[in-house]
């Protein structure tokens, strides 16, 4: 009995694992006496084996609460989500309130510090669309601006200059966040498009600084930690418009 | 070991399906998009989609299905906007160390390393190395014939060995006969 010829897919049926016993036992019996072939199976199941390594935390991870979303119809529509989110923030902050009113005496967990990402872009959805009052200190004062925001974080602030990709600063604001004061950076550009930066002191520095996108509705935030600093830029724009203003922010704020 | 695809009729159960495998679905669109937030836009278009064409899923492979679905609009996305191409993060500003978690210095190095194979050959690699799908699966997620999968896998993986061997020896592509 001759056993069929063994061909390029019984190899990769090898390394994958596809090959009943017999059949396996053949293309090994093969390979013995091609030594570059079997580096080369060999090889290819250390690819499997890197892969499933490197992207397996993927699966580990919870499942983002828009994807869910989008496996449930009918959806709600982005705005309206984000209206939901903007209440349940306050309610959850109101009720965070009174149970620490109530059982003062109870040692309580830390708060778990909503994420950056979301309250900039909840930040940035309550006040882009401002058309009288968008900040609280215009950019004509921005010395004085900087100079508060500054003082309230206990951090040298200053907002970054992004003229150079079309958008001039229109002011500031200062905003409750869920571990003290917030700042928040507006800017807009000649067709009226906003962009807001949002900074807040962030948990001591993990040494985790790296770009990170986050979508919330129509609203895009590019954020990062940098320097015990949590900024977040966000704005409905294309995403690699905002990456791009992203870039030019960061390398403002390190000047 | 791939799943088998569950034979449900029932929408509301079918969803269900589709929701145990978004992990999967995502593990699958971050390796082949190199990014998080992209893979993450990949897959809710791609959930969305699919849930507009329930009445068109035939009992079989689920995640085959969702791969083709998610293959289909990746494509397509190249196609209309260039500057969506392939980026993964290298592209942002040098930063002092990585964030940890998911993205692990081993992940990042692979997206380095599978940003440099065609999207063809990535699609072919990552179906079959990473999700597990059987070769004719991968056929049917990519719309092409098993022999082009099996010659799309011999040209990843032989051009990725390459790679992770640090590129310094030469090419080899023998054919087995």
């Amino acid at each position: 009995m001759t056993p069929a010829p063994i061909r390029e897919a019984d190899l990769h049926a090898l390394a994958d694992g596809r090959l009943e016993s017999l059949r396996r036992a053949e293309v090994e019996a093969w390979l013995a006496l091609r030594p570059e072939e079997q580096a080369r199976v060999a090889a290819w199941r250390v690819q499997n084996a890197t892969l499933a390594r490197a992207y397996g935390a993927v699966l580990e991870e919870p499942v983002p609460a828009r994807l869910l979303e989008a496996a449930r119809p009918p959806r709600r529509s982005s705005r309206w989500a984000l209206a939901a989110a903007v209440a349940g923030l306050g309610l959850g902050a109101v009720a965070g309130f009174v149970a620490r009113g109530v059982v003062e005496s109870q040692p309580q967990p830390p708060a778990p510090v909503a994420a950056l990402p979301h309250v900039a872009a909840v930040a940035h959805a309550v006040y882009a669309p401002e058309v009288r009052h968008p900040v609280e200190v215009g950019a004509d004062q921005e010395a004085h601006l900087a100079a508060w925001l500054s003082k309230r974080l206990g951090a040298t602030l200053r907002p970054p200059r992004l003229g150079e990709a079309g958008f001039d600063l229109v002011g500031g604001r200062l905003l409750p966040g869920d571990t003290g004061p917030v700042a928040q950076f507006m800017y807009q550009n000649a067709r009226g498009q906003r962009l807001t930066l949002y900074v807040r002191r962030d948990a001591p520095d993990s040494g985790q600084t790296a770009f990170r996108h986050a979508q919330e509705g129509s609203v895009g935030v590019f954020w990062w930690i940098d320097g015990g600093m949590g900024y977040a830029l966000s704005g409905e724009l294309p995403r690699d418009e905002l990456l791009r203003l992203a870039n030019v922010a960061y390398h403002q704020l390190n000047q | 070991m791939p799943r088998k695809g569950r034979r449900s009729l029932h929408p509301l159960s079918l969803r269900q399906d589709i929701v145990a495998e978004i992990p999967g679905v995502r593990r699958y669109a971050r390796a082949l998009t190199g990014d998080a937030g992209r893979a993450d836009d990949l897959v809710q278009d791609t959930l969305e989609r699919a849930l507009t064409r329930l009445a068109l899923w035939r009992p079989g492979s689920l995640r085959a299905w969702l791969f083709s679905i998610m293959h289909n609009l990746y494509i397509n996305q190249l196609r209309d906007a260039r500057r969506l191409e392939y980026a993964p993060d290298e592209d942002l500003p040098e930063l002092p160390v990585r964030a940890a978690q998911s993205d692990g210095l081993e992940m990042r190095d692979l997206d380095r390393l599978l940003a440099c194979l065609p999207l063809e050959q990535r699609e072919v690699l990552l179906l079959v190395g990473l999700e597990e799908l059987s070769y004719a699966e991968a056929a049917r997620a990519l719309g092409v014939p098993v022999g082009t999968v099996m010659s799309r896998l011999s040209r990843a993986r032989d051009r990725l060995r390459t790679l992770m061997a640090g590129g310094a020896e030469g090419v080899h592509l023998r054919v087995v006969k």
